[in-house]
């Protein structure tokens, strides 16, 4: 399972400071700890960025990638932004992914930019009259922007379906919800449809402690459906994919597998 | 409509591997695909057969085997001169079974001498094995790696019982390790984790999964090099990628089938032919599995497993 390490975000006050400063060091730290610790993906949240998002975002991952030889996933609902993320990304490290469009019109142009930039891009399962009400619905949205990627030329093998986690807290019934999407939504085409959560919403608001077990739980069960990525922390959720992985027979046990 | 044959995309490849030095080193792996599937990717060069020579006469050797050695075999440095000049072979396993506690018990030092006897004499690529005594093998492997430093052998066998001080020593002086492991797929990857912990480079490891004979648990050895290749083809998986090593020899000639005599048992034909195909076809299926090394003994055996290799490549 690939993993996107979602420590670079501008909700954090110490990212914030450093981004608003324009200070790389705290950027690539957070950056490189990630990649040590088996990310796969480095998410850069700039958050809306209404003003200097395409510089911000420019600055954001020039920097990362001068330290860490990862793709980026660009993190704003910026469309220039994006765009200037794209256009500065080094893709020998691999190809970015634009976090994100949805079933919300204001979104679609998004899908332009992935399919002008040969860039992979996150749909989240969510339109403009707000939140789906179970999987089914999940679904339904997925299917219609399967349809509008295809329509922009976006490959399917390129869309990530998103099913929007919710918090445990308040929408304990979403939890399965969220499980039961991540099995349709590979259903919806052959070969199957790609996935991806941001996985530690799921724990957003309940006290520190719990939150590690409540995304690790949640995480095994979500790859025992087959999701295919998941925006977490890696240091965190490490020992869980490691895990699972063995448990599903996609890695050969060892007694040391837990350090590999 | 035109067959298409399907083709199977693969994420990992085998380390490459070479030993010797000078114009004289064979390179072995290297592959993105299992055994012979060239047509699904590259598989850069040829397994490899080395020929097994001992510091002791190999009076423990059945007469069949033997006789292809006869007036050589008394002294390793003029068996080692007589494969590489005589036989043209491209790579000696030197065993170092006179230094087993059960028969010569041997000391280091004799092992050493005889590690640098023998490299004095050739310009092929050694690889220098113990007697499999796991205690014993400790002080002569280091022994025989110093006696070695820098010709690039490979020293064998690092086991779990004894692999610190074998891979301490095939570091410090600059040799492929081979790594052994008893028919088990997960342990073996436990010992080639354990020894990259040490900071040997594992592009320098070699997989030994534990031979056995034609009818004698070969499948599970089979079973086991299968699972090895298919984890590092498959899943990409960095700790099972070194290449494997299929160490014949001495797993075919104990058995029933390559000893007893036609007189005993004129049913099973000529004893001499017996053994060599018992010994050949251990060996193409071992090569099926995902063998990159062999070690083996009767020069027709390998000469039958070299044409094979020839059509299949």
């Amino acid at each position: 399972m690939l993993i996107i390490g979602e420590k670079l975000s501008i909700m954090a006050k110490r990212v914030r400071e450093a981004m608003m400063n324009k200070d790389r060091g705290p950027i690539q730290d957070i950056a490189t700890a990630q990649w040590k610790a088996g990310a796969d993906m480095i998410d850069a949240n700039i958050g809306p960025a209404e003003e200097g998002g395409e510089s911000l975002m420019e600055w954001v991952v020039t920097t990362i990638q001068e330290v860490v030889p990862l793709p980026i996933s660009l993190d704003t609902t910026n469309y220039r932004a994006i765009e200037a993320g794209l256009k500065v990304h080094n893709k020998e490290w691999g190809r970015p992914l634009i976090n994100s469009t949805s079933n919300d019109p204001e979104r679609f142009p998004i899908l332009e930019l992935a399919a002008k930039y040969n860039a992979q891009i996150i749909g989240l399962t969510v339109g403009k009259g707000g939140l789906p009400a179970d999987a089914e619905e999940r679904a339904a949205i997925a299917a219609e922007i399967m349809a509008r990627a295809m329509e922009y030329g976006v490959p399917l093998e390129d869309l990530y379906l998103d099913p929007l986690v919710l918090q445990i807290a308040t929408s304990q019934d979403h939890a399965l919800k969220v499980i039961k999407a991540i099995r349709i939504f590979q259903e919806l085409n052959d070969p199957p449809m790609k996935t991806v959560v941001g996985l530690s919403n799921v724990s957003n608001g309940c006290p520190k402690q719990l939150r590690p077990i409540l995304n690790s739980h949640f995480l095994s069960l979500l790859m025992y459906e087959g999701l295919t990525a998941a925006i977490a922390d890696p240091h965190e959720i490490a020992p869980t994919v490691k895990t699972i992985n063995v448990i599903l027979g996609k890695t050969l046990y060892a007694h040391s597998y837990l350090e590999m | 409509m035109a067959f298409t044959p399907p083709k199977e995309t693969y994420i990992g490849r085998v380390h490459a591997v070479t030993i010797g030095v000078g114009d004289k080193t064979v390179t072995f792996g290297g592959e993105n695909v299992l055994p012979f599937h060239t047509f699904e990717g590259i598989a850069p060069n040829r397994p490899v057969i080395a020929y097994e020579i001992q510091d002791i006469p190999p009076t423990d050797w059945p007469e069949n085997v033997q006789k292809p050695y006869e007036g050589v075999s008394n002294d390793p440095v003029t068996w080692a001169k007589f494969c590489q000049d005589v036989l043209k072979v491209k790579a000696i396993a030197l065993r170092l079974i006179g230094t087993h506690p059960d028969r010569e018990n041997r000391s280091h030092e004799d092992a050493a001498r005889t590690v640098r006897d023998v490299l004095s004499a050739i310009d092929i690529p050694l690889i220098i094995l113990g007697s499999n005594h796991t205690e014993k093998d400790a002080p002569v492997l280091v022994a025989a790696a110093e006696a070695a430093k820098d010709r690039n052998c490979i020293i064998g066998k690092a086991q779990e019982a004894n692999y610190k001080t074998i891979v301490a020593a095939a570091m410090a002086n600059n040799h492929k390790l081979i790594a052994m492991s008893e028919l088990d797929v997960n342990l073996s990857k436990q010992l080639n984790i354990l020894i990259t912990q040490m900071g040997f480079d594992r592009e320098r490891l070699i997989t030994d999964p534990m031979c056995s004979a034609l009818g004698y648990g070969l499948e599970y050895t089979y079973s086991v090099m299968e699972r090895i290749r298919l984890a590092a083809l498959t899943q990409n998986d960095i700790a099972m990628q070194p290449p494997m090593l299929g160490d014949i020899g001495m797993y075919v000639w104990k058995v029933k089938e390559t000893q007893a005599s036609e007189t005993d048992l004129p049913h099973w034909g000529p004893a001499e032919e017996r053994g060599m195909a018992w010994e050949a076809v251990t060996a193409m299926v071992l090569l099926l599995a995902g063998a990159e090394l062999l070690i083996m003994r009767h020069p027709k055996a390998v000469e039958v497993v070299e044409k094979v290799i020839e059509e299949l490549i």
